[in-house]
């Protein structure tokens, strides 16, 4: 057993861990962070998206000792300050970007992560970079036009809602 | 998974001292290595993570030779550009998450037969630095999951020749982005290689009859009547070994037009 001491959405988390113990493990469980949530468990299907030192990762798909003295950042330190939805957060409630949420946090990580890169992306530049996320619920269409509109751009042609 | 010991050294002595344990294993960016141990595939005692060790990180381009740490992630070589069809390359394997933790030493340890970076070792005519020696790229792909390396010995780095003209295309299995078949074309110093991954059972090969082909005539045109036998060709219910075959042949034609 390991210490390992994280800052997650600004907030120092320490605990002690196995090897074996993943950062989704360890960021649900240890520091209680539920909003990460775990799908295939076998990284497919990107549900458990998060931020460590800026870079998204799937935290399923990744050690918790190997994020020791990390920052991270998870779909909880999404929200303003005052606890209002963020703009890509709001963005998907605006336009429907989820039926049942269960992969959304992923979602909306992925969607920070391509705007940090590329603050105006393409239709296609959007879909691209949701490779590594799945949604069996909403067809993806609503998705994309959410992270369309949260970037700023017009998203009236954009088929679906 | 099974409970394992995880190491995790800040510089590649204490890395090669903890690998010399019992069924202590490597571990790099782990996005093979972790969903093979919860299948249970895997049972190393101890796993020594490379990842925190810096001198391991990192790309230098120096008269022509891009050196790439064992360590690197694709999304830092997908970043870098000095090479930019292995740029393009590394920015098309798996997603942008799996890109922020896969590492070229990682793949080419691995040696899946049907990943990218093998083929654009193998034309490239690239050099796998260990910390023990250098390999050249020829005699180090063994087999399928096979290399040269021994046990406990790590990819420090990797060296690229930057050649004058070079381009990859893979003609990817979309579910997991690997390559149904990737050829990656070089035309430099070392002549016209042309690198195949994806399609052997044997792993990544050198298709030499299309090399030559090139080097009178560096034009899709050249391969014209030209294939290569669908025996020990992979086959899956993705595709036949006689599809594949026909594809080496389709996607070599597009690497070389996109190598222009």
């Amino acid at each position: 057993m390991t210490n390992v001491t994280m800052t997650i959405n600004g907030r120092s988390v320490s605990g002690t861990v196995e090897g074996r113990t993943l950062l989704s493990t360890f960021i649900r469980e240890t520091a209680g962070a539920t909003g990460t949530h775990v799908g295939c468990d076998t990284a497919q299907c990107g549900a458990c998206t998060v931020h460590v030192n800026g870079a998204s990762v799937k935290s399923c798909n990744m050690f918790a000792m190997e994020a020791d003295g990390a920052d991270v950042t998870t779909i909880e330190g999404m929200a303003n300050a005052d606890g209002s939805l963020g703009t890509i957060q709001q963005a998907f409630q605006d336009h429907h970007g989820l039926q049942c949420g269960f992969c959304t946090p992923g979602m909306v990580m992925t969607a920070a992560a391509l705007l940090k890169e590329n603050p105006t992306p393409t239709e296609g530049e959007v879909r691209e970079y949701l490779s590594g996320n799945l949604c069996r619920c909403t067809g993806y269409h609503n998705i994309v036009k959410a992270i369309m509109a949260a970037s700023g751009q017009d998203v009236s042609s954009i088929a679906a809602e | 998974m099974y409970a394992f010991e995880l190491e995790r050294p800040t510089t590649l002595a204490d890395a090669i001292k903890a690998l010399g344990g019992e069924e202590a294993q490597p571990l790099s960016g782990g996005q093979t290595l972790i969903p093979t141990l919860k299948q249970r595939l895997a049972m190393p005692s101890t796993l020594v993570s490379l990842t925190g060790i810096d001198e391991l990180k990192g790309i230098k381009n120096e008269g022509g030779t891009l050196t790439i740490g064992g360590a690197t992630c694709h999304a830092d070589v997908a970043k870098d550009g000095s090479y930019p069809a292995l740029s393009d390359l590394a920015g098309h394997i798996g997603d942008p998450h799996v890109r922020n933790r896969g590492t070229i030493g990682g793949s080419l340890a691995n040696n899946d037969p049907s990943a990218c970076y093998p083929a654009a070792a193998l034309a490239s005519g690239a050099t796998i630095v260990t910390n023990n020696r250098e390999i050249a790229a020829d005699n180090y792909f063994t087999g399928l999951f096979e290399t040269a390396l021994d046990e406990g010995e790590i990819i420090t780095a990797v060296k690229f020749p930057i050649p004058e003209k070079a381009a990859y295309v893979k003609f990817e299995q979309p579910a997991s982005r690997f390559a149904l078949v990737g050829v990656f074309v070089t035309k430099g110093a070392n002549g016209v290689r042309v690198a195949v991954t994806g399609a052997s059972e044997g792993g990544v090969f050198r298709w030499t009859e299309a090399e030559e082909a090139l080097s009178s005539n560096f034009a899709p045109s050249a391969l014209e009547g030209l294939s290569v036998p669908a025996d020990g060709m992979i086959g899956d219910l993705h595709g036949t070994p006689e599809y594949r075959a026909h594809l080496v042949g389709v996607i070599t034609k597009r690497a070389v037009m996109k190598a222009g």
